[in-house]
C-alpha cells in the first residue's frame, strides 16, 4: 500500500511541475533551471538523515559527503539564480 | 505533538513554497521573489528536519553545511555571466552526487527490502549519470574538454553492452544485498555511462543536455526519496524532474529533432553540404555598417552563441542606445537554441541591462521581418540559415529560424567564414542584401559605435 501511495503523490507531482513548467517564458528559462537545479538540492535533508544518523562510520562519512555536495547546490543554485534574476528589469522608455 | 507529524507538516509547507516560488517563476516581474520563496522553503525543510528522531549527532551535518555554503556562496558570487551555462552544470552534478551517496547510505539503514533496493540501486544509477555527465557538460563548455562530438565505432554496441551490464548487475545486487561488490559495480558503470551519454553531443547541441541533466539530477533525488521513504525529496525532485523533461522538449522543438537524434547522431560532426551556393560574399566595413544603420528606422539584433564568446553584450546594449537616440526602434530576436543553455541570450543581455520587453521570440520577429530595415546578427549563423527552409538536403532542413534574410539589409557579424557547429554552409551570407562585417564581434561594433561618435 505504501509504494501505492508513493507512486500516487510522484504522478501528481510530476503534472503539477509539468503545468507550472510550460508557462515559463523563454526570457526566464536559465533562471528556471538553475532555480529548480537549486530545488534539486532538496537531497540534501535526506544527506543531513544520514549524517547524523550514527548508525555506522560509513553512513557518516557517505552522509557528511552528500551534506557538502547538496549544500553547494542548494545555496549556490539559490543565489546563482537571484544574482541572475536581480539583472533581469524593466525599463521605461527614454531611461538611460 | 508527535515529531514525526511536525517534520511532515513542515514538509507539506515546504512542497507548497516550492510550487509557488516556481509559479512566481513564470513572470520576469515575480521571478525574483519566487526564487526567494523556494529558498525558504527549503529552509524551513533542512531546520525542521533536524528535529527528527534519527539524527543524533549534529557535528558532521553542521560542518557539511558550513563547507558546502561557503563554496557554493563563492562560487555563485564569483562566477561571470559568461560562465553561467557550465557553472549551472556543476552544481546539477554535485546535487546528482548527493543523491548518489544519499541512496548508498540507505544500504546500511534497516529493514531492507526489495523494493528499498530497486530504490536504491536506482538513485545510484542517475545520480552517478548525472555526476560524470554534468562533469563532461562542463568541461565541454567552459572549453577545458573539445567541444566536437566524440564518436567511434561500436559506439552503439558498447552503449548498449553498458546498459545490460547495469541491469545484470542491478539484478544481481537486489539478489544479494550484502555483497559489495554490485553496487561497486554499478557505481563505476553509471559513471561510465554518464561519460558515454555527453561526449557524442556536440557544443550547439548543448543546451538539449543541460536540461536534460537537470532533469535527471531531479529524478535521482526522487529516487532518493523513494530509497529513504521521504515524501519531500519525491515531490520536490519529481517537480524538478518535470521541469528539466519540459525545457528538454522545448530545445528539442527549436531545432525541429526528436530527444533520439539529438543524444546519438553526433550531429555535430562535419557534414558535405550538396548544391552550390551562388552569389558573392560582400564585406563591409565598420563605416558603411554606420551609413546604413544611421538611416535605418527599424533594426533586429539577432544574437547568438559569438555574442557569448566575445562578451560583445554590452557594447551591443551601447549600440542599441545609440540607434534609440537616432530615433530608431531597436528589438532582440533570440532563438530558443542561441547559445549553449536555455534562455542563454537573455542573461547575458539582461547583464547589460537591455529591458526584457525587448526581447522577443522567433515566432514574434518573423512576421515583421520584412519591416525590418537593418537585421544586425552577431554572433549566429545555424539559427539564421535560410537552409533550413529551403534546402531539403541541408541536415538543418526542418529546423525553425528566424527569417532575417527578409529584413531590407542584413548585417552579419562574423570572425570568418568558418560554418556553424553544425558544420553546414550557411547561404545567407551570399545573399543580395547580406553584409558581412568581419572581426571580433566586440570590436566591430564599437568600430561602428566610433563612427556614431564622429
Amino acid at each position: 500500500m505504501e509504494i501505492v501511495f508513493l507512486a500516487f503523490i510522484l504522478i501528481l507531482a510530476i503534472f503539477l511541475g509539468f503545468e507550472l513548467i510550460s508557462k515559463v517564458p523563454a526570457t526566464l528559462h536559465t533562471p528556471l533551471m538553475s532555480g529548480s537545479n537549486a530545488i534539486s538540492g532538496i537531497t540534501l535533508i535526506g544527506a543531513m538523515v544520514s549524517a547524523g544518523s550514527g548508525e555506522s562510520q560509513a553512513a557518516t562519512i557517505l552522509g557528511t559527503a552528500a551534506v557538502v555536495l547538496a549544500t553547494v547546490n542548494v545555496v549556490g543554485g539559490y543565489l546563482v539564480t537571484d544574482r541572475m534574476l536581480g539583472m533581469f528589469r524593466k525599463k521605461k522608455a527614454g531611461d538611460k | 505533538m508527535d515529531r514525526v507529524i511536525i517534520i511532515n507538516i513542515a514538509y507539506i509547507v515546504s512542497a507548497a513554497l516550492f510550487i509557488y516560488g516556481l509559479k512566481e517563476l513564470s513572470s520576469p516581474a515575480t521571478a525574483r521573489r519566487g526564487n526567494f520563496i523556494s529558498s525558504i522553503g527549503m529552509l524551513i525543510a533542512v531546520i525542521v528536519t533536524l528535529l527528527s528522531k534519527g539524527i543524533v549527532e549534529f557535528q558532521w551535518i553542521l560542518l557539511g553545511i558550513v563547507v558546502g555554503g561557503i563554496i557554493g556562496a563563492f562560487a555563485a558570487r564569483i562566477v561571470g555571466m559568461t560562465a553561467m551555462p557550465e557553472l549551472v552544470a556543476l552544481f546539477n552534478g554535485f546535487g546528482g552526487l548527493a543523491s548518489l551517496f544519499v541512496g548508498w547510505a540507505a544500504l546500511s539503514g534497516k529493514g531492507i527490502t526489495t523494493f528499498s533496493i530497486v530504490t536504491i540501486f536506482l538513485s545510484i544509477l542517475i545520480g552517478g549519470v548525472t555526476f560524470t555527465g554534468s562533469v563532461i557538460a562542463w568541461g565541454k563548455l567552459s572549453g577545458k574538454l573539445n567541444g566536437k562530438p566524440v564518436l567511434f565505432t561500436g559506439q552503439q554496441i558498447f552503449n548498449t553492452f553498458l546498459m545490460v551490464a547495469i541491469v545484470a548487475c542491478g539484478v544481481l545486487f537486489a539478489l544479494e544485498p550484502a555483497n559489495l561488490n554490485y553496487l561497486y559495480a554499478i557505481i563505476a558503470l553509471s559513471f561510465i555511462f554518464g561519460i558515454m551519454f555527453v561526449i557524442p553531443i556536440g557544443g550547439g547541441d548543448m543546451p538539449v543536455v543541460i536540461s536534460l541533466l537537470n532533469s535527471y539530477s531531479g529524478l535521482a533525488a526522487c529516487a532518493a526519496g523513494f530509497a529513504i521513504n521521504n515524501l519531500l525529496l519525491i515531490v520536490a525532485g519529481s517537480l524538478v524532474g518535470a521541469s528539466g523533461i519540459i525545457l528538454t522538449q522545448i530545445m528539442c522543438k527549436a531545432m525541429n529533432r526528436s530527444l533520439s537524434n539529438v543524444l546519438f547522431s553526433g550531429f555535430g560532426s562535419p557534414k558535405q553540404a550538396k548544391g552550390e551556393i551562388e552569389g558573392t560574399v560582400k564585406p563591409i566595413t565598420a563605416e558603411d555598417a554606420y551609413y546604413i544603420l544611421e538611416a535605418a528606422s527599424s533594426v533586429l539584433i539577432v544574437p547568438g552563441y559569438g555574442m557569448a564568446v566575445a562578451q560583445a553584450q554590452h557594447v551591443v546594449k551601447e549600440l542599441q542606445q545609440l540607434l534609440e537616440k537616432n530615433g530608431a526602434e531597436v528589438v532582440y530576436g533570440v532563438h530558443p537554441v542561441a547559445g549553449r543553455m536555455p534562455g542563454h541570450m537573455n542573461v547575458l543581455l539582461a547583464e547589460a541591462d537591455v529591458s526584457y520587453d525587448l526581447l522577443m521570440e522567433m515566432d514574434a520577429v518573423n512576421p515583421r521581418m520584412e519591416n525590418f530595415d537593418v537585421a544586425i546578427v552577431i554572433g549566429a549563423n545555424d539559427v539564421v540559415n535560410p537552409a533550413a527552409r529551403e534546402d531539403e538536403s541541408s541536415p538543418l532542413y526542418g529546423m525553425p529560424i528566424i527569417d532575417v534574410d527578409k529584413a531590407r539589409t542584413v548585417f552579419v557579424l562574423k570572425r570568418s567564414m568558418a560554418s556553424g557547429f553544425a558544420g553546414v554552409e550557411n547561404p545567407l551570407f551570399f545573399k543580395e542584401n547580406t553584409r558581412m562585417l568581419f572581426g571580433d564581434a566586440k570590436e566591430s561594433i564599437s568600430q561602428v559605435i566610433r563612427e556614431f561618435g564622429d
